[in-house]
């Protein structure tokens, strides 16, 4: 472990403490994940600290937990996942924090907190349906205008649900069910622990 | 009296100014910029969730169509995500070919960028000047993968191949003549890395006539200086990486801070604007060209120096050499398996970033042990610079917001995934 991360593994125990429910270094990062109720207080104290000093936020994305390992999965489904980038200390921090209600996830909004969250936000609203509270912009960002339906979620097919064409007809662009099935070429494989491995045989 | 309301004006999404598909919906009080509200993805194609459904090996050629300008910097940071999760070290050769490609694509993207710039504000020549360069460079693409554009040439492990013997030369045919093909061949008579030290060679020329053509230009000056204005605290606030922060004046470079590849056994400057303005970054992107000039010539010094291998030898990773697969039974079934089934990556997650031409490009995996990522998410800058579109384009004039869409540099590839 580099001694920078374990200085900022101290800081975050020293400020944190039990909020703190995990904090895990793996492949040189860190990650900590936070209860959704002290989400919004522990990311402005990260920004705010000097000796934590996160002044941007890099990225917020979503993520879809609920097929993780084909179903071993037995936590909360949605979490919002942040990275985090000091400059004056140079390390960088994943946050990690788990909406409550798998059926309406529900998490904070940090754009009081940094500015550049706004459209991660709108984004992962957008393809995960996440609800952040305290956003005064939550509109659709990536999708089509009046898409139904949150596409990054992991029973949402890949094909979609409908498709676009003109109808010379109505003589306007319609929507209709989709005509295509989805079509998987390289099926998903989980391996054994010991595969490939020439001393198992 | 009748209410006086702000005039919306709807700006693109067919905008030859927008740089791509960019709808912008404009506010505005006469002709000064009450807000923007860009309204992006309408290039959008899933690229994280397709990822989801392909193999670690199959995604890789959809990091070339993110940001199209800067092809093998995109795949740069995909290769490094996934080394990391798989905890493979890619050779020390490989290493260098790769700073250099990322050098030469910055240069490519710079060139593109400044082109585009100058054709926005006004200034036709530029175009024509900067594609004349990146021609060369987009050759050195080809020859070393095979197309010019969309490369896939970096592979989790190293690069595909090694550099080319041989430049490919042009030919006569009924549109080129022998003198005309001769003419084009005369700097293609030795390797790769030749015709790459003499495009080195002649790239600081051009670029003093960039500077001539624009640097001291009263109508360029016009339009860039103290437009899109932004503080170091705003920029770091707003989540600015790359040029559009080094040109609010603070020094961040990945390469040098956080170095990956061979960044850290290279010899460069980075700089940094002072105002804050278009005409900084503009500045400080001109000078990163002849930074990255400078590093190219060092690593073909180096690669000339030191032959070796370029991409891992865990065969799990990546490919066995052809002519070991056809007399080695177990190369053909490991070349057989990686390319039907694919990567196995440890579960985990990983953030790997990058010091893009935009700003920070990093990629984020989770993966739960199978041979395709359970979740990908790209970090591209410029999806956070346009999110800056409002502050700085607020109180300027209409035409202002081309020189901001300039400066920011954007691709709507990245934006819109």
């Amino acid at each position: 472990m580099s001694v920078k991360l374990e200085t900022l593994s101290q800081n975050l125990q020293r400020h944190f403490g039990d909020k703190l429910q995990s904090l895990k270094l793996a492949l040189g990062e860190l990650t900590i994940e936070v209860a959704a109720a002290d989400y919004l207080a522990v990311m402005t104290a990260l920004r705010d600290a000097p000796d934590l000093g996160f002044e941007e936020l890099i990225d917020l994305c979503g993520v879809d937990y609920s097929t993780y390992g084909d179903g071993v999965w037995q936590g909360k489904r949605f979490a919002a996942v942040s990275h985090l980038l000091s400059i004056a200390n140079n390390w960088r921090l994943r946050v990690r924090v788990f909406a409550e209600d798998d059926e309406f996830p529900v998490v904070d909004s940090l754009t009081g907190v940094w500015k550049s969250v706004n459209w991660f936000e709108r984004e992962a609203f957008d393809l995960y349906g996440i609800a952040f509270v305290g956003h005064d912009d939550l509109r659709r960002i990536l999708t089509d205008y009046g898409f139904i339906g949150h596409p990054f979620r992991k029973d949402f097919p890949i094909s979609g649900h409908v498709e676009m064409r003109y109808d010379p007809d109505q003589g306007r662009v319609i929507y209709q069910p989709v005509t295509i099935a989805p079509r998987e070429n390289t099926p998903r494989v989980v391996r054994e622990d010991t595969y490939g491995d020439p001393a198992h045989g | 009296m009748a209410d006086i309301r702000n005039f919306t004006l709807n700006f693109g999404p067919q905008h030859p100014a927008a740089h791509g598909v960019l709808r912008m919906v404009l506010e505005l009080d006469g002709e000064v910029v009450q807000r923007a509200d860009p309204h992006i993805g309408l290039l959008h194609r899933a690229t994280e969730k397709l990822a989801e459904t392909r193999t670690w090996v199959q995604s890789l050629p959809y990091m070339d169509r993110l940001d199209y300008v800067s092809m093998m910097c995109n795949e740069h940071a995909y290769c490094l995500a996934a080394e990391k999760l798989l905890g493979i070290e890619v050779p020390e050769r490989g290493k260098y070919i790769r700073t250099m490609f990322d050098e030469v694509t910055r240069i490519l993207n710079h060139l593109l960028w400044i082109g585009c710039h100058a054709l926005d504000v006004g200034a036709m020549t530029m175009a024509l000047y900067t594609f004349r360069e990146r021609e060369d460079l987009m050759d050195v693409y080809e020859a070393v993968s095979g197309a010019r554009m969309h490369a896939a040439y970096y592979r989790p492990g190293g690069v595909y191949r090694d550099l080319p013997d041989r430049m490919p030369q042009n030919r006569e045919s009924p549109w080129t003549d022998a003198k005309k093909a001769a003419y084009r061949n005369r700097n293609r008579g030795g390797t790769l890395l030749d015709f790459l030290e003499d495009f080195t060679n002649r790239f600081p020329t051009y670029h003093a006539e960039y500077h001539t053509l624009l640097t001291d230009n009263r109508i360029w000056k016009q339009r860039l200086v103290n437009v899109g204005v932004v503080s170091p605290e705003r920029a770091k606030q707003m989540g600015f990486t790359g040029a559009m922060l080094r040109g609010s004046g603070v020094a961040w470079d990945l390469r040098k801070k956080q170095p990956y590849a061979a960044y850290d056994k290279v010899d460069f400057d980075v700089p940094i604007g002072l105002n804050g303005d278009s005409y900084d970054r503009y500045l400080v992107r001109m000078e990163e060209m002849l930074q990255s000039n400078r590093i190219i010539k060092q690593c073909i010094d180096w690669l000339r120096k030191n032959p070796g291998p370029v991409i891992t030898d865990n065969h799990k990773v990546a490919p066995p050499p052809r002519a070991n697969m056809k007399s080695n039974m177990e190369e053909l079934i490991h070349h057989f398996k990686l390319f039907s089934e694919g990567i196995h990556v440890p579960p985990g997650e990983a953030y790997a970033a990058i010091e893009h031409p935009k700003g920070e490009f990093g990629i984020y995996f989770i993966s739960d042990g199978a041979n395709k990522p359970y979740r990908m998410k790209i970090r591209a800058p410029g999806y956070v610079h346009l999110q800056g579109m409002d502050e700085m384009a607020r109180g300027h004039m209409i035409a202002d917001v081309v020189t901001i869409i300039g400066t920011q540099d954007i691709v709507f590839g990245e934006i819109d995934r």
